[in-house]
């Protein structure tokens, strides 16, 4: 294991941030924090940098007790959601940084830090102040930085938070990629399922400072631990007390075992997919069809049909809802 | 910063650039009244002064500068200004990080105090450093009539200088920096002087050529407490003084010229090396 946290508890004041954590993370693999702002992802990401200090527990690194070291001596890249890029340095001299503390000779530096900015695709802006790039060059800058140190596990904190989506998106696939390339066991917070799902190998999802589930991507979709979990990881409704993911809902003309009758409320078409929104005795659920579906069925509001979640579909029994 | 703007590629030249490097109707006003308002304020008056200094010829403008009380005024005000500057500078950047980093009770009443020394008539200044400092200390601290009471005084009306230009520089300082560099591998020590310091160079340079330009014009501080002792503790402004009382005008346009000139000098030269320094980044 790279990282191993282990029962880390973590307060500010008198608000719990981190209540029992302990997590895995295997070398080599690229695992997302994920959870809704507040939850403890950064908190947690944070004291595995050793930013922040643990009430109790303690963290592993490569095996080794990490707990009461300084950020300086664990040897983690660490990568900020607004860059920190060093203002006063050039491009060059940003990812040289960590090498030259390390009194590496200047011929080593030289080409190490060239190596690393043609793998960020920032050759060209060596020689470039960061007010002078993009934020999507300054990350991409901040990322050559922290892997320059060869770290043993790299640390990003909400990494494409502060950019535009389309470079959001672009970047997720370029991190990817990186990752498939130099193998460094990375672990990224976000608090965008669909960046967690495309991205990661794991993800842990986390929910008012504790681990809520593990597991790959299409694991903590298709098999969610709980509620929030299944409505954090995708688009969820209502039917018949369980909790069913919208794409998993069978409609028909005809009642068949274990449908329940509704009526057509409206059918908005978005596309490829038609979202049919329903009224279910009293109560509001959505169902995602393809558009074929939905005109094989010819449906328009106030019809009457039949749902039920698909067979073989997970659907979580809402106790108490 | 300058630093940014200054490297900054310049923009490629566009359709219309030159219409728009035109000085429209607005701007015009405000330019206009700003160089006429800088015109009476401080530009004609400083040229008069320095024509002033050279109406009995250049000779005489260096003999005036050159008589021994007025040489000895103008180097312990130029010497006690720049010791007074550098110990501010250093003093003054402590302060601003105390303010900034630290917390303790009584902090905003602290922060308020530095601005004392701005408000005060310098004269009462004077009369508070005399109280104190003077042949009835309280302390049993005698510095007045000598030059350290001098310094002093100067010490006390220069303090805000540096205090109050690095303080917002390192409020705006982004903190995520030092940890980048405490996760890069970096000591404390080395975050400050590869990090943090860069960053307040430029705020610690114009406090202190601030601070240096007010201490060599300092009057009311220092007459009370220096006691004017010619060739001892006089400075050069009361020697200006001194030489008006005395119906000698071009003399102490003279002195005058002199010290705008050094203040000049100092100004200037801090710029440069803002440029300099940026330019090395």
């Amino acid at each position: 294991m790279a990282i191993e946290v282990r029962d880390v508890n973590k307060s500010f004041g008198t608000t719990p941030v981190l209540r029992d954590v302990s997590i895995d993370v295997a070398s080599g693999s690229l695992t997302a924090l994920l959870g809704p702002s507040g939850g403890g992802k950064s908190t947690l990401l944070r004291v595995i940098a050793g930013l922040e200090h643990p009430d109790t527990g303690t963290v592993l690194i490569s095996g080794v007790d990490a707990t009461r070291l300084s950020p300086q001596r664990r040897n983690v890249g660490f990568v900020f959601q607004h860059y920190a890029a060093f203002k006063h340095m050039t491009v060059y001299r940003n990812v040289a940084f960590g090498l030259e503390i390390r009194k590496r000779p200047k011929a080593e530096i030289r080409k190490r830090v060239m190596e690393l900015l043609e793998l960020v695709h920032l050759e060209q802006m060596a020689d470039r102040y960061p007010s002078q790039l993009s934020g999507g060059q300054r990350q991409r800058m901040a990322l050559a930085r922290a892997l320059a140190v060869e770290p043993e596990v790299l640390l990003l904190d909400e990494p494409f938070g502060a950019l535009d989506a389309q470079v959001r998106k672009e970047l997720r696939t370029w991190l990817r990629r990186l990752h498939d390339e130099v193998h460094v066991t990375t672990v990224f917070v976000t608090h965008d399922q669909e960046e967690a799902i495309e991205v990661a190998d794991t993800i842990v999802v986390l929910a008012d400072g504790a681990v809520e589930q593990v597991g790959s991507p299409a694991d903590v979709y298709d098999n969610p631990a709980n509620p929030f979990v299944m409505r954090f990881l995708g688009p969820v409704t209502e039917i018949g007390g369980n909790l069913v993911r919208p794409h998993d809902i069978e409609i028909t003309a005809d009642p068949r075992p274990g449908s329940s009758e509704a009526t057509v409320a409206r059918v908005v078409r978005l596309g490829f997919e038609v979202r049919v929104e329903l009224q279910i005795g009293d109560r509001d659920a959505w169902v995602q069809v393809t558009r074929g579906v939905a005109e094989q069925l010819a449906l328009n509001p106030g019809d009457t049909v039949n749902v039920r979640p698909n067979p073989g579909s997970r659907s979580l029994a809402l106790t108490g809802a | 910063m300058t630093a940014e703007t200054a490297t900054r590629p310049a923009p490629p030249p566009r359709a219309g650039a030159r219409r728009r490097a035109r000085i429209s109707g607005g701007t015009a006003l405000g330019l206009g009244s700003a160089v006429l308002y800088l015109s009476l304020i401080v530009l004609i008056p400083l040229a008069l002064v320095v024509w002033r200094s050279t109406d009995e010829g250049l000779g005489y403008f260096w003999r005036a500068v050159t008589t021994p009380d007025a040489w000895a005024a103008l180097t312990l005000t130029i010497g006690a200004s720049a010791i007074v500057a550098l110990i501010n500078l250093v003093l003054g950047t402590i302060i601003a990080w105390v303010l900034v980093r630290d917390r303790f009770p009584g902090k905003a009443i602290v922060d308020t105090l530095i601005d004392l020394p701005f408000a005060l008539p310098t004269i009462v200044a004077g009369l508070v450093l005399l109280a104190l400092y003077g042949p009835e200390s309280p302390l049993g601290v005698n510095l007045a009539y000598s030059r350290a009471g001098v310094g002093l005084a100067l010490l006390f009306v220069t303090l805000p200088f540096v205090v109050r230009t690095v303080q917002p520089v390192l409020i705006e300082l982004d903190k995520d920096m030092e940890q980048a560099a405490a996760s890069l591998g970096a000591s404390p020590f080395q975050t400050f002087r590869r990090i943090i310091l860069p960053n307040l160079v430029p705020a610690m340079l114009s406090g202190t050529a601030l601070a240096f330009t007010r201490a060599i014009s300092e009057f009311g501080s220092t007459v009370l407490i220096s006691g004017n002792l010619p060739f001892k503790t006089q400075v050069a402004a009361v020697n200006i003084f001194s030489q008006i009382e005395g119906d000698n005008t071009t003399g102490a346009a003279a002195i005058s010229t002199v010290l705008l000139i050094v203040a000049l000098v100092a100004l200037v030269s801090l710029d440069l090396l803002q440029r300099w320094g940026s330019r090395r980044g």
